[in-house]
């Protein structure tokens, strides 16, 4: 397995712990209240969008290197 | 007498040797680390009360951002080399060792914390936790005299400092606490000996950071003098980077797990 392919790998595993992140901190909120529970979790839904959009334009730029 | 098999693939494994080599690596760390998180499974599931709240969530949050950024940085450093663009390489190195350097500055403040950071037992059966501001000069718990200061709070029972995310335990108001040595039964620190979560938690975090450690110095070594490589066999220089990078990412990886089950679970 080549670094692109365990790049996309660690990547996938940091868009799960973002959006994770936002639903824990979002549960928080509405058991708690608290707006910076509310701001994080908005913050970590949008780190995970930032990271899907990022994993497609690295996808993109290494279109020719090989995943083994 | 050459080393066979640095940049073209080996016909049997498909890949140069480095690869393979730093993959065998990985899965005895694999192992390695699979082993402790069995551990904390199973003395998280044998235990009558398991801490929550007590590690520092924004603190966490900054180090997994600061190591998935090098993360990012470290791939795109090997895909410079590439695209033969050998000053971007230096500059996504230099920002890896950066953001490795950062991760360890806070993960030591962290711990910084953890030592400074008291549970009293007290004589009358209360217990007093907070951070330790200071000890009188003749304080001796041994002989019973002077005073220990905190800033903290005092509680019934133990099984009431577990749990710093139930509700009330967030408005607990902390304030100055002079405690005379001769009220004290048992006083300790949030050290690896507190009690076994501390123990498995800078155990855990202690060996990651090691490795982390580790990581920063062959990183190091392939932005500083190693790179001198480039000029006389860039193909085997882009191999060692991507091999660190495959290092580093397992290292990134293993916090993006213990991250959740550290700090939020």
């Amino acid at each position: 397995m080549s670094l692109k392919a365990f790049h996309l790998v660690f990547i996938t595993a940091a868009i799960l712990l973002s959006f994770g992140f936002g639903i824990w901190l979002a549960k928080n909120f509405f058991s708690t209240g608290g707006t910076g529970n509310l701001v994080s979790a908005l913050l970590s839904f949008g780190a995970g969008i930032g990271l899907i959009v990022y994993e497609c334009y690295f996808l993109k730029k290494t279109k020719d290197v090989g995943y083994l | 007498m050459d080393i066979p098999y640095t940049v073209q693939p080996r016909p049997d494994t498909g890949v140069y040797n480095a690869k393979m080599g730093i993959w065998l690596f990985l899965a005895s760390e694999v192992m390695l680390f699979g082993g402790l998180f069995s551990a904390y499974v199973l003395l998280r599931v044998g235990a009558d009360a398991w801490p929550h709240g007590w590690l520092n969530i924004p603190l966490g949050t900054a180090n997994t951002f600061v190591l998935i950024t090098s993360s990012i940085t470290t791939v795109l450093a090997w895909v410079s080399l590439k695209n033969n663009q050998f000053s971007r390489f230096k500059l996504f190195h230099a920002i890896t060792l950066v953001c490795a350097l950062c991760f360890l500055g806070i993960k030591s403040f962290e711990y910084r914390d953890k030592f400074m950071h008291y549970e009293i037992t007290l004589a009358n059966g209360k217990f007093a936790d907070g951070h330790l501001i200071g000890k009188s000069r003749d304080f001796d718990l041994a002989k019973k005299t002077g005073s220990v200061t905190l800033h903290g709070y005092e509680v019934d029972q133990e099984v009431d400092l577990m749990d710093l995310h139930r509700p009330e335990a967030r408005h607990i108001q902390r304030e100055e606490i002079t405690i005379p040595a001769v009220e004290i039964k048992k006083m300790g620190n949030y050290g690896p000996w507190h009690n076994t979560y501390t123990a498995i938690y800078f155990t855990l975090t202690g060996l990651h950071a090691l490795h982390v450690i580790g990581g920063a110095l062959v990183i190091g070594f392939l932005w500083g003098p190693g790179s001198r490589m480039w000029k006389t066999d860039p193909e085997r220089f882009t191999n060692r980077v991507e091999v660190s990078g495959l290092f580093w990412h397992f290292v990134d990886l293993i916090w993006i797990f213990l991250f959740p089950v550290l700090y939020l679970l």
